[in-house]
């Protein structure tokens, strides 16, 4: 995978020119979507070729996945409660904090949750809410937006300090009918408070799920996720994810890297949370400052042409 | 920590040769150049020290206590060939017990305005806590001086992160390094610190700056009116492995508030001016964020300061004041426990030291090493100051006590003079001078003063010029 991904590497430059004399082309609503289909058809490109030229020469034969038709897309431009026509929002502190001794109690409280600014704005707050010593909010998708394969992405700027946990995720539709992890679960962004440069993408499935997902961690190089935006977003494809941070394509996992049952053939839906505490990243200490707030600049899902 | 310039004997013995060889080949700027800046250079020491005019570590003064016989290099390098070794001395070191000093750019500065920290590699021969890393530091006005106090080091090479609270004000920064270490963590046992590859770098891996002054919390304090420095100036900021570095930031990092400056001023470099009775209170901000912990300042106005004593020193004995020479002091305040509650807060007023006295019931003097032969003396002088208006009750009663033949307190051989003062002699905020017949008949050994209220209203007073004199 190492030397797939250094080869990658070298074809950034050269597909992106490809694609920007394409764009000139074309007509796109906005600007912004503009520059994420150049991303996106960009990184698609990869994905087909990478293993397959060591030139800058594009085969014109081949297929390449474009996942260029937007079917959700959240600007987050009214300001107020999340859009509830694409967002459900979660209560309360779950079963043993949902299922990883989280801290927090979620809440639909403009405290904990708003789009302001043209964000949603998730607030973690210490505070004793019903039996709990934090409180936060839990923002999914499930039952208004599911979709099988697609390009998934957000543009996020991450809180930070010890015990925070911040997520960007997918969980399979048919979690109600079969439960965790037959379902499947796309980890498309898992951040430590406590480790501000790095980030987590994971693929949890039956026999490779909790401390035995697939996962790969990506570090920014002289940077850190919690002083600016950054975009998390996964291509996913029959028998492919692909993860990247904002241009920089750091994770393929496949079929064969599944020690298990390949389930990420079905529709999933979107999770965006804001967790305190849990086993993943321990609990916060005396030096976490709170409140901590995830900005999320745009959440957006497209499906191939 | 005082800091004088000296130049310490030290040279790094390669560099010195080249500068002596190049010295010839200096030549001045023309007339008609202007330099657009200052240098950039970020290196201070990789293999030598790195464009600094001369190769001199400044070290603190030796007069000071400062050992300035400690730097070396050595090639027990991080990077390259050479590394800066400091041997600590241990306190007893009669060339001086601590050693430090600076990395100073002799030349206009450098501008250091695209950087972010200051890093450096050390190592220690044993783990121990290095009291002063920093910059900023150049023996003339320390503007913008940034410390990383307490590092302990290891035994293996760590790399230190300082960063720079704001670049933009070090355009011209002469400052390059600062260190200063002693055994205090060691038992007083020496030990050496190796530094290498001292840099200014542009890091964009540490945020989340949260600043404080007055350690973060809300202080009040009593003052005249003034000059006094903010303090407690510091910044916490989360490293990229998500660790935490607190420093100590020169004040002139902060914008400063004062919510009344009809009372109190405070300038740029955090210096703050009392002009008035009033209260006001000072706040700082950071880049506009506001500073954690502020300065409320209650002042009673202009000082009057006691009358100044006019009688000829060689009439007098003194045992507290700034115009004569004082005996020998044991104690203005020996907090005779359990039943005394008097605590000090001895100020000083342009240079005019006041002893201050709160809480008080009864507070002593003591000068017993030696006691004083007063039998020459007529009387005892004090000025007395009770910062309130005066009780209907004040009461002051003064206690002489000579110690008699065993030349010691107690002993069955003590003898006393119990002075009351009343309404009649003391004053409500402004000074009572109070003059006072000896009539202690043996006074030769006099060892104590004691002071007490009589269980009067009388709970805070100033005092000045107590000594004895002869008519």
């Amino acid at each position: 995978m190492a030397d797939q991904l250094l080869l990658n590497f070298t074809w950034i430059t050269c597909i992106s020119i490809n694609n920007k004399q394409k764009k000139d082309n074309m007509n796109f609503k906005n600007r912004t979507q503009t520059n994420r289909f150049q991303l996106f058809s960009l990184l698609g490109a990869i994905v087909v070729l990478s293993v397959l030229f060591t030139s800058c020469d594009i085969d014109e034969t081949q297929v390449v996945t474009n996942f260029t038709t937007i079917t959700m897309q959240d600007e987050f431009h009214t300001a107020g409660a999340p859009n509830s026509d694409i967002w459900s929002l979660e209560i309360g502190n779950g079963i043993d904090g949902w299922g990883n001794k989280e801290l927090q109690y979620y809440t639909d409280r403009t405290e904990n949750v708003v789009v302001v600014d043209s964000m949603l704005k998730i607030t973690a707050v210490k505070e004793d809410y019903e039996g709990s010593p934090y409180t936060s909010a839990r923002l999914i998708t499930k039952g208004k937006f599911e979709q099988k394969y697609g390009r998934f992405e957000a543009r996020i700027k991450l809180p930070w300090g010890q015990g925070i946990w911040p997520a960007f995720w997918l969980l399979g539709s048919n979690f109600d009918t079969v439960s965790w992890p037959q379902c499947g679960e796309i980890d498309i962004m898992e951040f430590k408070g406590q480790e501000p440069t790095i980030i987590s993408g994971s693929l949890h499935g039956p026999g490779y799920s909790a401390a035995s997902s697939i996962t790969k961690s990506f570090e920014l190089t002289n940077n850190r996720f919690d002083t600016g935006f950054h975009i998390f977003g996964i291509e996913w494809g029959e028998d492919y994810i692909n993860y990247y941070v904002d241009d920089v394509l750091y994770n393929q996992i496949t079929p064969e890297d599944a020690d298990g049952q390949w389930v990420f053939d079905q529709p999933f839906f979107i999770i965006l949370n804001l967790a305190v505490g849990g086993g993943y990243v321990g609990a916060p200490n005396n030096f976490t400052v709170f409140p901590q707030e995830m900005l999320v600049d745009y959440v957006r899902v497209y499906a191939a042409q | 920590m005082k800091k004088f310039k000296f130049i310490s004997y030290f040279t790094f013995a390669i560099a010195g040769i080249l500068t002596t060889a190049l010295v010839g080949c200096e030549r001045e700027f023309s007339e008609d150049i202007t330099l657009a800046t200052f240098p950039t250079i970020p290196e201070v020491f990789t293999d030598t020290p790195v464009n600094l005019t001369d190769e001199f570590f400044i070290s603190f003064d030796p007069a000071d206590g400062a050992n300035v016989y400690g730097f070396d290099t050595d090639n027990d390098a991080y990077k390259g060939t050479q590394a800066i070794k400091i041997d600590v001395p241990a306190p007893n070191d009669p060339n001086g017990g601590f050693i430090g000093g600076i990395f100073l750019d002799r030349g206009e500065g450098r501008n250091l305005t695209e950087y972010t920290a200051l890093t450096f590699w050390a190592k220690g021969s044993t783990t121990a806590s290095v009291g002063l890393f920093g910059f900023g530091t150049d023996f003339i006005s320390d503007k913008y001086a940034v410390s990383l106090n307490e590092t302990t080091l290891s035994t293996a090479w760590i790399k230190y992160i300082i960063p720079i609270p704001d670049p933009s004000k070090l355009a011209q920064e002469k400052g390059m390094f600062i260190f200063s270490a002693g055994t205090e963590s060691t038992g007083d046992l020496g030990y050496s610190i190796w530094i290498d590859e001292i840099r200014f770098e542009k890091l964009n891996t540490f945020a989340q700056v949260r600043t404080s002054i007055l350690g973060g919390v809300d202080a009040t304090r009593q003052v005249y009116s003034g000059r006094l420095v903010i303090d407690g100036v510091q910044q916490t900021v989360n490293l990229g492995d998500g660790s935490d570095v607190t420093i100590n930031i020169a004040p002139g990092y902060l914008k400063f508030h004062s919510s009344d400056p009809t009372v109190v001023q405070i300038d740029a470099q955090g210096e703050i001016t009392v002009i008035a009775a009033g209260s006001a209170t000072i706040t700082a901000s950071f880049n506009g964020v506001e500073a954690e912990g502020s300065l409320t300042i209650e002042s009673k106005g202009e000082f009057i300061p006691a009358p100044i004593p006019t009688q000829d020193a060689a009439n007098v004995i003194s045992i507290f004041s700034d115009e004569y020479t004082n005996v020998n002091i044991d104690f203005y305040n020996g907090y005779w426990q359990p039943y005394q509650t008097t605590t000090s807060s001895d100020f000083e007023v342009s240079g005019d030291n006041v002893l201050s006295y709160e809480n008080f019931n009864f507070v002593g003097h003591q000068f017993s090493n030696p006691t004083v032969n007063a039998s020459a003396m007529t009387h005892l002088h004090m000025d007395v100051l009770i910062p309130s208006m005066l009780p209907p009750n004040a009461r002051l009663i003064i206690t002489i006590k000579d110690f008699g033949a065993n030349n010691a307190d107690g002993g069955g051989d003590d003898r006393t003079q119990r002075i009351t003062l009343t309404t009649s002699q003391l004053k409500g905020n402004e000074w009572a001078s109070i003059d006072i017949p000896l009539t202690l008949s043996q006074r030769q050994r006099v060892g104590q003063f004691i002071f007490e209220n009589g269980g009067s209203a009388v709970t805070k007073f100033y005092m000045d010029n107590v000594y004895f004199y002869k008519q």
